[in-house]
């Protein structure tokens, strides 16, 4: 009973803190609840028309939804590289950023798990995956995998830090006994979520440009990249708005960590590049088009374009260490290689495999206001998510929030 | 063929010497010894199911019928889940006194056909049922009758196709036969069969291919190949479908159950043939021009959302008959039947011809072959 209460003056502790704030903060949560509302007002119209509404069509059936669920579960893997060393490699270093990784997988996990909803045909009848009472196609379908493998992922990161904010809102450690076993089980299903997602690319034998086994550990190298990238910048934001500490230290070591999946992952790409234009096939025109768009048709040139020198640049860059150790110099890097990544592993990577169609057929893609506009809110919804997350979870750490009762004294 | 086998390969029973199904020895290439038999039952049984699905719960009241329900499988949970869910909305209608008697048998149909199961999972009461609400529903709302049916697939049947590549023109008689018997979404001009025309001497260059002409056929110096589902053996899209939205029917017909469907395109993605089709909006198709003899798993109105495709006419081929493709095309380039009907025109084809299918090396064993005079 006791934790009932303790849980319930979390609850009302946090949304206090959760609703006070600085000018600039009310700012930032305005607006992203603006674009929310903007983002539903959009699926709304979307639910109405059907699908029709978006760019995509019967040859490109999947489009921006599915490219930013792609790269979001690449975001949310790449909370383990923080976990990693943290917890098992005992790196105190970590682990205020730790918290951090964690809540920002939680919150890219919601926002996967939105954008998959948004791409449904018919949202009000997806019970039918619920296993037990639906029908659940497991194990053929990689799509049910995908379903499993994320949620639980989604479990296990929101019960870690919750686990240890809840010790530490009571004024308690967090006992290494009850969550390291659970940190160790993120690291390996947060593999487990980026190879499976993967998979359902990589296992249709109608796709070639998909259909290739280097599919999946470049995934799982740029997510590497991307993700810790992503949580550099936040620490970057949360250091300068909060009194919440994170040294240099950490921010370099995490600098590392993308710098060696930057450059693994740009091994790939040559690799990759290699194989589709050394002894062109058939099965090489998606690159083509992708690259250097084919009969005239080149509408993601700019897209790619943009991604590639971005992609190097960044890789460059990083991998001097007197670049890399200026902060303002990382922080630049980090941006464009985030930037680059979004592009290739979700524009780059979902449509040109649609492209040729089975029979050649050449139709683009190019989402539309509305798509955008769904897109954007999911996006504002995963960062308002995220910060109300932040917050509590910093207040906690700086001894703001505390359980304040007379009866129960700490034991 | 050999017990170890690396990949699946498509089974004909060829080396089985079965007889042929006693059934019906016509041969199915020219229309069937049945159809009209079976066409004449239709009407009856339209009658007779409209008695069972009604007859007696006309005396009852919206709330009653909802509550008195048989209880089956699903029963249980469909009470539980649909009274949480939109229970309120039910309860004040059949609460309600100004609400009809039609207003309440609607919103019973709708409810149940929401919280319903897998037709694949059904069995024969449970189609009955379900087939039965569809045609009440579309009575209710349009005042029009449709006919329904929920044949099974018979016995010792695989359906196959042959496609004549010497003989097609490219009328595209089979397009719109297709079409208007499928009832295909008009708005966005729908279409599971394409006809690709490719220039003599080049081969099969797909892509150089146009499937979307406008002109005189057949055009001096090409030739025409035509491409819809073609009901693999081992369908790729069935294998990714997360709530098996979509399967293989004992008779081969690849099918999908429009209203389990969740519309998450993933079949799409992994169809080899482009055999797929979206529902992108909702499909309309003109009252005067709706087929009304439907089956559950072929033709039946779709709705927005939803994934459709070639069914080989199931409501047609069910009953013994040609696909509507089959009886459209003017030149006899078409070829439909029973691959394990040894006198059937299919087998003939297969064994005399030399057939092929498209893009062989993905395994899929698609049931549709072509081949040249
Ligand atoms: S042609 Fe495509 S849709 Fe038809 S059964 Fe084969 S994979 Fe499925
Ligand atoms: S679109 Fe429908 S039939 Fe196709 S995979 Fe998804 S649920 Fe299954």
């Amino acid at each position: 009973m006791s934790q009932f209460k303790v849980l319930k003056s979390l609850v009302i502790d946090s949304l206090d803190t959760i609703t006070k704030g600085s000018i600039k903060y009310h700012i930032w949560m305005g607006g992203l609840t603006l674009v929310m509302l903007i983002g539903m007002y959009c699926y709304f119209i979307q639910l109405d028309e059907g699908l029709s509404v978006t760019g995509m069509s019967d040859s490109v059936s999947w489009g921006l939804y599915i490219s930013n669920f792609t790269f979001l579960v690449g975001v949310a893997a790449a909370a383990v590289m923080l976990v990693m060393p943290t917890y098992i490699l005992k790196d105190i270093d970590f682990k205020q950023a730790v918290l951090i990784g964690e809540g920002l997988a939680v919150a890219a996990l919601i926002m996967c798990l939105a954008f998959v909803v948004a791409d449904m045909g018919g949202p009000s009848v997806l019970w039918h995956m619920i296993p037990g009472i639906g029908v659940f196609n497991f194990p053929n379908s990689m799509l049910t995998w995908d379903v499993i493998v994320l949620n639980v992922y989604l479990f296990i990161n929101i019960s870690i830090p919750f686990y240890i904010l809840f010790r530490h809102y009571q004024g308690k450690e967090a006992m290494k006994k009850v969550y390291v076993p659970g940190a160790i089980l993120s690291v390996f299903w947060a593999v487990a979520i980026h190879l499976v997602t993967a998979f359902l690319y990589q296992g249709l034998q109608a796709r070639p440009f998909w259909n290739n086994a280097l599919l999946g550990p470049r995934f799982l190298a740029s997510a590497f990249a991307a993700g810790p990238a992503l949580i550099i910048l936040v620490l970057a934001v949360i250091r300068s708005f909060t009194a919440f500490r994170i040294e240099d230290r950490t921010i370099k070591k995490i600098a590392l960590i993308v710098t060696v999946a930057a450059q693994i992952n740009l091994i790939m790409l040559v690799s990759e590049l290699f194989k589709e234009f050394y002894a062109p096939t058939h099965h090489s025109e998606s690159a083509y088009y992708l690259f250097f768009g084919l009969h005239g048709k080149n509408a993601l040139l700019p897209w790619i374009w943009t991604a590639i020198p971005l992609n190097v640049l960044a890789t460059i860059m990083l991998t001097f260490g007197k670049l890399r150790n200026n902060l303002k110099v990382l922080y630049f890097c980090c941006f464009i290689l985030f930037v680059a990544i979004w592009i290739e592993k979700g524009f780059g990577l979902i449509v040109p495999g649609f492209i040729p169609g089975p029979y050649g057929k050449i139709v683009e893609y190019l989402p539309t206001g509305i798509e955008i506009g769904v897109t954007l809110g999911i996006w504002a919804l995963g960062a308002f998510v995220f910060t109300i997350l932040a917050k509590t979870a910093i207040g906690i750490e700086l001894g703001e929030l505390r359980y304040k009762d007379k009866n129960s004294s700490a034991s | 063929m050999s017990e170890n086998k690396k990949w699946h390969s498509l089974d004909l029973g060829l080396n089985k010497k079965k007889e042929a199904s006693g059934a019906c020895g016509c041969g199915k290439s020219q229309g069937s010894c049945n159809s009209q038999e079976e066409e004449l039952s239709a009407d009856e049984f339209y009658e007779a199911a409209i008695n069972a699905s009604i007859g007696d719960e006309r005396q009852r009241d919206g709330f009653e019928q909802v509550f008195d329900v048989k209880m089956d499988r699903r029963t249980a949970f469909k009470k539980l889940t649909a009274s949480l869910l939109i229970g309120a909305g039910a309860v004040s209608t059949s609460c309600s006194v100004v609400a009809g008697d039609d207003t309440k048998e609607k919103a019973q149909i709708d409810w149940e056909e929401q919280f319903k199961g897998n037709y694949k999972l059904m069995n024969d009461e449970e189609k009955q049922g379900t087939i039965n609400r569809l045609m009440r529903s579309y009575e209710l709302r349009t005042g029009k009758n449709i006919s329904m049916t929920a044949e099974n697939a018979e016995e010792d049947v695989l359906f196959g196709y042959a496609f004549n590549i010497s003989k097609c023109q490219g009328y595209m008689d089979c397009v719109s036969a297709c079409v208007e018997e499928n009832n295909q979404d008009r708005n966005s001009q729908m279409q599971y069969i394409r006809i690709h025309e490719m220039k003599d001497g080049e081969g099969f260059k797909f892509d150089k291919a146009d499937d979307n002409y406008y002109h005189e056929v057949p055009a001096e110096g090409h030739f025409y190949l035509g491409t819809q589902c073609f009901h693999c053996d081992n369908p790729p899209c069935v294998e990714v479908c997360p709530v098996q939205a979509t399967w293989k029917e004992e008779d081969g017909l690849v099918v999908i159950d429009y209203d389990w469907c969740i519309g998450c395109r993933y079949c799409m993605a992994a169809c080899p043939y482009d055999g797929r089709r979206f529902n992108w909006s909702k499909p309309e198709v003109p009252a005067n021009e709706i087929n009304k003899n439907q089956h559950y798993l072929g033709n039946r109105m779709r709705k927005k959302g939803v994934m459709e495709k070639c069914t080989f006419c199931v409501q047609r081929s069910r009953k013994g008959k040609n696909p509507a493709c089959v009886d459209a095309c003017p030149t006899g380039a078409r070829i439909f039947g029973n691959l394990l009907d040894p006198n059937s025109t299919i087998r003939w084809v297969l064994e005399n011809k030399k057939v092929f299918r498209l893009k062989e090396d993905l395994g899929t064993e698609p049931k549709f072959w072509y081949f040249m005079d």
